[in-house]
């Protein structure tokens, strides 16, 4: 076989590449205008540079303080929903998938039935749960019911039922106790898998918005994209460099992520993603 | 994974009790703090739902009386209802089509060109990656604003992309697109790298070309795959919500106002979050169809397997 690069590939290539710039164009349109002068936005025929590149946008959208403030608050939710789901799910994946219990057959089937409930319809209902607990524009509001998450549990139940228990036992035989097991034999064990529902939770809870959206009425306790909905439009009017500016700061952090951790979050969408199977 | 440790049976008679009885410990605890959660914050509401769906209860928990199916009885002969789960329907058969075969082509091309893998991945997942927000700001400020938006400007149309009704369901489709093929994508390379090389090995010997390999390998190879993103995407698309309430909030003239956003109106804006409920279980219960449709048939699937 040769190496040559054969025509098939060259058009192959070709394609690749247009398509490539079709779908970085609105994300490169975007790191454009936020580097316009903001008079030079909308200028006709379009421009992708303007007379001069200023960070002028920038400087005036992080000086105004609330999307450092999302961004806190987003990085803070998110990690703690992803830290706590993950242990949850992973204490929880292992009981069901290692000890027998009375009910454990029951409580299993509970979990993996709420696979099948959506979030979203549950708004109206947790909203007024909320209300009644006194959350409402608490981080906790924002975090509890994320954490409620059967898919995880399942997919980590599906990874321990496929672990061979002789390491587990030799331990129990050498005394250790069904904690310190977990702990210190089979979480590490698990370590690719729970990196990968980390990145997979890690992403779905930055991303979220209605639920966020819903309990958040007080602009210091929002996230990022709720913060940018609510407040972006109103307070930046038609100001576009500094819109596009807040797009840039609030999109970029994961793209930054991915493009450093690439194989991991392929691997973790992916295998998460799929688990439904 | 193959393991050649001894079975448990060899262990002399104490350790083996000792097993067994760490077998059975501590099952219920390891289970409780995610039981407790999970009950407390997806079962109660899930049944707190279905008790607003019976009651006229408002957003400030007041007028809580029992009207049994009354808010059911009104959804059925309400017209914004009816439009907003059509136009539902009418996102979700319209975004599919593209999302699955765009994701299917992205993936077969990345899968034949082996270099800079790093790129094509930023460009097609990328935006997968970037919230709901960001793309709606970004696409209704300024890529669909008829003078100077991207794509007028560019090519030098007039189209009105948010302000038509009968372009503006497609402008939500579009942007969809863009936003999440690459979750397809990902799941489609994932797909592709897992077919074994020596089916094209052999194919190859038998002089088949590269349209042949595609067609009587690779396609049928990807046939689980495909049901399987099929069906998530049904499930993702019948949810949508966040774009279209961002970028046109249900406009122009309801006509692209999802199901959702429509509980989310009468609820949250409109205060009546009884009703809300009941619209909300009506998308549910035809969630819950599909996820049930799909159960079967990967379990049917399962067993022409084996």
């Amino acid at each position: 076989m040769t190496k040559r690069i054969r025509p098939g590939q060259l058009v192959l290539l070709l394609v690749a590449l247009v398509l490539a710039a079709v779908w970085l164009a609105p994300i490169a349109w975007a790191v454009a205008t936020s580097l316009k002068p903001e008079t030079e936005t909308t200028k006709l025929p379009l421009e992708w540079f303007g007379s001069e590149l200023t960070l002028d946008a920038y400087r005036l959208v992080l000086g105004t303080g609330g999307i450092v403030t999302w961004a806190i608050n987003s990085t803070v939710t998110a990690v703690l929903v992803t830290f706590l789901t993950v242990l949850l799910s992973a204490m929880a994946a292992y009981g069901f998938a290692r000890t027998h219990f009375r009910g454990r057959r029951a409580l299993l089937a509970l979990i993996l039935a709420g696979i099948m409930v959506p979030p979203q319809v549950l708004m109206a209902p947790l909203f007024a749960e909320m209300v009644a607990l006194g959350l409402v524009d608490t981080w906790w509001a924002i975090i509890l019911p994320q954490v409620a998450a059967p898919l995880i549990v399942y997919v980590l139940f599906k990874f321990f039922q496929d672990v061979p228990p002789e390491l587990e036992q030799a331990a129990f035989v050498d005394g250790a106790g069904r904690w310190r097991v977990f702990f210190t034999i089979v979480l590490p064990l698990s370590r690719p898998v729970l990196a990968a529902v980390s990145i997979f939770t890690f992403i779905t809870t930055w991303n979220n918005f209605l639920w966020p959206f819903l309990v958040s009425t007080d602009p210091n306790t929002m996230t990022l994209p709720v913060g940018l909905a609510n407040v972006v439009q109103g307070t930046f009017g038609l100001r576009y460099a500094q819109i596009m500016a807040s797009v840039v700061l609030a999109g970029l952090p994961l793209l930054v992520v991915f493009v450093l951790f690439q194989r991991q979050i392929v691997r973790g969408v992916a295998h998460t993603g799929l688990a439904g199977q | 994974m193959t393991t050649v440790v001894a079975a448990p049976a060899a262990a002399p008679p104490a350790a083996e009790a000792k097993v067994r009885h760490a077998w059975t410990q501590h099952g219920l605890l390891f289970v409780l703090p995610f039981l407790a959660v999970y009950v407390a914050f997806l079962v109660w509401p899930v049944v707190l739902g279905v008790r607003m769906s019976l009651s006229s209860v408002n957003i400030a928990g007041t007028n809580d009386t029992f009207v049994g199916f009354g808010n059911y009885a009104e959804a059925f002969v309400d017209p914004r209802m009816w439009r907003s789960l059509w136009n539902t329907l009418v996102f979700t058969a319209l975004s599919t089509v593209p999302l699955v075969l765009l994701g299917l082509v992205f993936a077969l091309l990345v899968h034949h060109l082996r270099f800079v893998q790093w790129l094509w991945r930023l460009s097609f997942f990328g935006p997968f990656l970037l919230p709901s927000a960001v793309v709606s700001l970004l696409w209704l400020q300024m890529i669909y604003p008829p003078d100077y938006g991207l794509i007028n400007g560019t090519f030098g149309l007039d189209v009105l992309w948010l302000g038509d009704p009968s372009v503006a369901m497609w402008s939500m489709v579009l942007t969809t697109v863009w936003w999440t093929v690459g979750f397809n994508f990902l799941l489609y390379l994932a797909a592709l790298q897992s077919i074994p090389t020596h089916l094209y090995e052999a194919a190859a010997l038998d002089g088949a070309g590269a349209w042949a390999r595609l067609r009587s390998i690779t396609l049928p190879m990807l046939g689980r795959t495909t049901a399987l993103i099929v069906v998530l995407q049904l499930l993702a698309s019948l949810k949508v919500f966040d774009q279209i309430y961002l970028m046109t909030a249900g406009g122009p003239q309801d006509a692209t106002r999802p199901i959702i956003e429509y509980a989310y109106d009468v609820g949250f804006t409109g205060y009546r979050i009884g009703y809300a409920s009941a619209v909300s279980y009506i998308l549910f219960a035809i969630i819950v169809v599909v996820s049930l449709a799909q159960l079967r048939l990967f379990r049917k699937r399962a067993e022409d397997f084996s």
